[in-house]
């Protein structure tokens, strides 16, 4: 081997250990901001040996590539609003799986175009890369190669077409979920048509009209099975679709030889799939459940809720928790839309202010992704030992005086836990119910996102206070000043 | 090329890597790490290199081109939010700014 291949792989390597070590840094909230840096400089590394690998074409339009991409990515990523992030994490993620699947054709197209030249020579077979290079053509992809290629443009492109579904959804351009009847049956054909293709495919039968057959199967596939899903498992989704996207990263990886590629979509590809299972745990159901399951759709049977939601004046809420002595907040997706971290907390610092014990409760699934409630309250500067999570909460609830739910909907709904019908039946929830009292803020009595009734806005203790969740929590904050005056 | 074999052994150790790095994870950490983990598998980035520097017809120049753009817009936007969201845990905890030690 000579100098600068030698350089190239070393670089590779070097990227991968500086993937792993960025990654353990970051499952740790001392290290995290950190491990993106040392992420970063893997990658900025393995970017720069490639433009040096020998044998390369198109360099100008690689940079020209390169350069549009990074600069827009970068400005997006820079101006969008802190809630916006989820989104933009499907976005980017539908992006890497399309660029996987992009490899993939690449590859299949070039066996075509190989293929097409190989019935000019005589004795050679496309399963024995060995004779080709006897011939005079150029190297092969071997089946093995042939085979992970293919697998890895199915999933690339799944993930792309799903990722982007994820982001038109949270990007509120779609908001309805699609179902038809016989979707499940029909989502199952297009899987099993798709893998038909690609087996064709890897097994040697490489053609123009197949490939594009392929892929059009896969991208159909991607769209019709991330449709009909919402509301609380959207975040499961785009878990998995990240999952998704580092194993085509990887196989893709192993068509090219590039053991950076191996290694980092494999980690990914694994780390993802544990954080999806983690996530659907959360919610009390398996992965299949929130892939094929009916969310929401169930209906009809839940039981009827007794009673009406009982409006309440901000100036009537700001005194009950002025007086309480203490208070819990659950923020749910409303506070993200509403962008009412801030006000919240000011009104959370002033309710500590005037001595009450406040405390933010959070559900694992609150918002749209795991985590997305931290890192807004994170944001308006919550200090972390205000936050607690949902085991650590819900055993005081009896105790406390008030809480206060702000856009939180299906993570507080008691039928989760007494209604066998309800589509949501056994997902854990945070006990709001249990307080002494409850206030609720709420843009309009219509139900969630998932489109179920919530037994909580009719009990006895609970109040409505309706209204955007940036414009209430600004009331709070006036009506708690002019208490002082 | 890598031989089969190899490839199995590479597979098996990352998956297990990333499985062993990712189990025990506080909550409030999980949103980052998938946005950290969307960073990572930027690295297509590469191989959408390597493919477009290895095409060869127009057909394929525009394939390998749009691959190049996503896999730059997955590696760099993926870096920017990941790096947006981790830079609020500073504030966090008081006093611990002046070091800055991760």
């Amino acid at each position: 081997m000579s100098l600068l291949p030698t350089l190239i792989k070393a670089c590779y390597f070097l990227a991968a250990l500086l993937f792993i070590l960025g990654l353990k840094r970051m499952s740790s909230p001392r290290t995290a901001r950190g491990g993106i840096v040392w992420a970063g400089v893997g990658m900025l590394l393995a970017v720069l040996a490639t433009f040096f690998l020998p044998d390369m074409h198109n360099r100008s339009l690689i940079v020209a590539a390169v350069l549009i991409g990074v600069s827009a990515a970068w400005w997006t990523g820079r101006r969008v609003a802190m809630t916006a992030m989820p989104q933009m994490v499907a976005l980017y993620n539908g992006m890497g799986g399309g660029a996987a699947a992009a490899i993939g054709a690449v590859e299949l197209i070039g066996y075509a175009r190989a293929l097409g030249l190989l019935h000019v020579v005589p004795n050679t077979s496309p399963l024995q890369p060995e004779s080709w290079a006897i011939n005079g053509l150029p190297p092969m992809l071997s089946p093995v190669e042939l085979s992970l290629g293919v697998l890895g443009a199915l999933i690339g492109t799944v993930s792309f077409s799903g990722s982007l579904v994820a982001f038109a959804k949270l990007q509120g351009w779609m908001d309805k979920r699609f179902v038809f009847p016989g979707q499940r049956v029909v989502n199952m054909l297009l899987l099993a048509a798709a893998v038909v293709v690609g087996v064709v495919l890897a097994s040697g039968h490489v053609s123009g009209p197949l490939i594009a057959l392929f892929f059009v199967l896969a991208l159909l596939f991607g769209l019709l099975m991330t449709l009909p899903i919402g509301g609380a498992d959207m975040p499961v989704v785009i878990s998995l679709y990240n999952a998704f996207t580092g194993l085509a990263v990887s196989f893709e990886g192993f068509v090219l030889g590039n053991e950076a590629m191996i290694i980092a979509g494999m980690v990914v590809g694994a780390a993802g799939t544990l954080l999806t299972q983690l996530m659907a745990k959360a919610m009390n159901r398996s992965i299949g459940n929130v892939l094929f399951g009916s969310f929401g759709a169930a209906g009809g049977e839940a039981q009827a809720i007794e009673g009406a939601q009982k409006p309440v004046e901000a100036s009537d809420a700001a005194v009950m928790m002025a007086y309480a002595e203490r208070v819990v907040i659950v923020p749910g997706y409303g506070l993200a839309v509403a962008q009412a971290q801030h006000k919240v907390w000011e009104f959370a610092q002033l309710l500590i202010k005037r001595g009450v014990k406040v405390k933010f409760a959070i559900h694992p699934v609150a918002g749209r992704m795991p985590g997305h409630m931290n890192v807004l309250l994170a944001e308006a500067g919550v200090p972390y030992d205000l936050i607690a999570d949902m085991d650590e909460i819900n055993p005081e609830f009896p105790a406390t005086d008030v809480a206060l739910v702000i856009g939180a909907n299906d993570v507080v709904n008691p039928l989760a836990k007494t209604d066998p019908a309800s589509p949501i039946y056994g997902m854990p929830i945070l006990d709001v119910s249990a307080a002494k009292h409850v206030i609720v803020i709420k843009r309009g009595k219509g139900t969630g996102f998932a489109g179920i009734e919530n037994a909580l806005f009719y009990a006895d203790n609970t109040r409505m206070l309706y209204g955007d969740g940036q414009a209430a929590a600004g009331q709070l904050v006036n009506e708690l000043k002019s208490l002082d005056d | 090329m890598i031989d089969g074999f190899l490839a199995l052994y590479i597979f098996m150790l990352a998956a297990f890597c990333g499985y062993e790095i990712i189990a025990r994870v506080p909550v409030i950490l999980h949103t980052p790490l998938m946005s950290g983990s969307n960073f990572i598998h930027g690295i297509v980035l590469v191989g959408a290199m390597i493919a477009l520097g290895h095409a060869q017809t127009p057909f394929e120049i525009t394939i390998g081109f749009v691959g190049v753009l996503l896999g730059a817009g997955n590696a760099a936007g993926g870096y920017v939010v990941t790096e947006r969201m981790l830079e609020m845990f500073k504030s966090s905890k008081p006093g611990a700014g002046k070091g800055d030690q991760g």
